[in-house]
């Protein structure tokens, strides 16, 4: 059984980080975009878990320890900010957000 | 191998299915299977630790928090058309194309250098512990604060404001 090449891991990584930016430039709606920033934070941690495969150390895996607790972190406090938003302006669409009033 | 090529193909096909959903239930539950299928990738790599952390924060944590607040702002059908009525099927076109393009480059600048194999070697949770509270626990304690700060802020962002209904009955009331 031969083993994974390095290039496999970081493509995969590559491609699930371009499909959730392509899906944060063109969805409308706030939920939808955090869903989006979720999918890039994770592929951002697969390419530190390859990296640190490549090594066979485990710094890799606690960078993606570190993500991972600042994803938990972002995700909360994003939500508290779409119920907001929510209960403000009657709507999810991230356009409606653009005025500045108080 | 096989097992890392069939998750990779899992996780690509079900993440393109959360970015083309209109339904945000069903978008978040193609989103859990990408998430699982991420944890397989990382159990094949070496780091069954991480595939845990992954399947119960990610896809148990994170998720469950978003389809909470779906619940609570109590959205109709309505908001299915809508979002349809938003994503046309031009829309992909503009931002598909710059982003494969950049897909691309990083792709050829990753096939061009020189190969390497990962290796086979389990990183076992005692060694992944050691070396966080070894060098690493200045980055724990900096977790700690963020997520600290993580909670005060969403305490106070997600509070909702006392309604007063009158002044008289405000003024009866204390």
């Amino acid at each position: 059984m031969k083993n994974v090449p390095l290039e496999a891991g970081l493509i995969l990584s590559g491609i699930l980080f371009v499909l959730g930016l392509i899906s944060v430039l063109t969805r409308r709606n706030i939920i939808f975009m955090l869903i989006s920033v979720e999918i890039m934070l994770n592929a951002a941690g697969l390419a530190f878990i390859v990296a640190g495969a490549r090594w066979a150390q485990a710094d890799g895996q606690i960078m993606f320890i570190f993500i991972l607790t600042m994803a938990a972190a972002e995700v909360s406090v994003g939500l508290a900010l779409i119920l907001q938003i929510y209960h403000q302006l009657k709507t999810l669409d991230s356009d409606a957000a653009n005025k500045m009033r108080g | 191998m096989i097992t890392f090529y069939v998750a990779a193909t899992i996780a690509v096909f079900s993440t393109i299915m959360v970015i083309t959903r209109y339904n945000m239930i069903h978008a978040l539950l193609y989103l859990v299977v990408s998430f699982l299928a991420v944890a397989i990738v990382f159990y094949v790599l070496g780091a069954p630790f991480m595939a845990a952390l992954e399947i119960i924060v990610y896809a148990g944590a994170i998720v469950v928090l978003i389809i909470f607040v779906i619940m609570m702002l109590n959205l109709k059908q309505e908001s299915v058309e809508q979002e349809r009525a938003w994503m046309g099927n031009n829309i992909f076109i503009g931002p598909g194309i710059l982003s494969f393009i950049l897909l691309a480059e990083i792709i050829y600048m990753i096939t061009s250098s020189e190969t390497n194999v990962l290796s086979e070697k389990v990183i076992e949770p005692k060694e992944v512990g050691i070396t966080l509270y070894g060098p690493y626990a200045i980055g724990v304690e900096l977790c700690g604060i963020l997520l600290m700060s993580g909670i005060v802020g969403a305490y106070h962002l997600g509070r909702q404001k006392k309604k007063v209904v009158h002044r008289f009955l405000e003024s009866q009331e204390s």
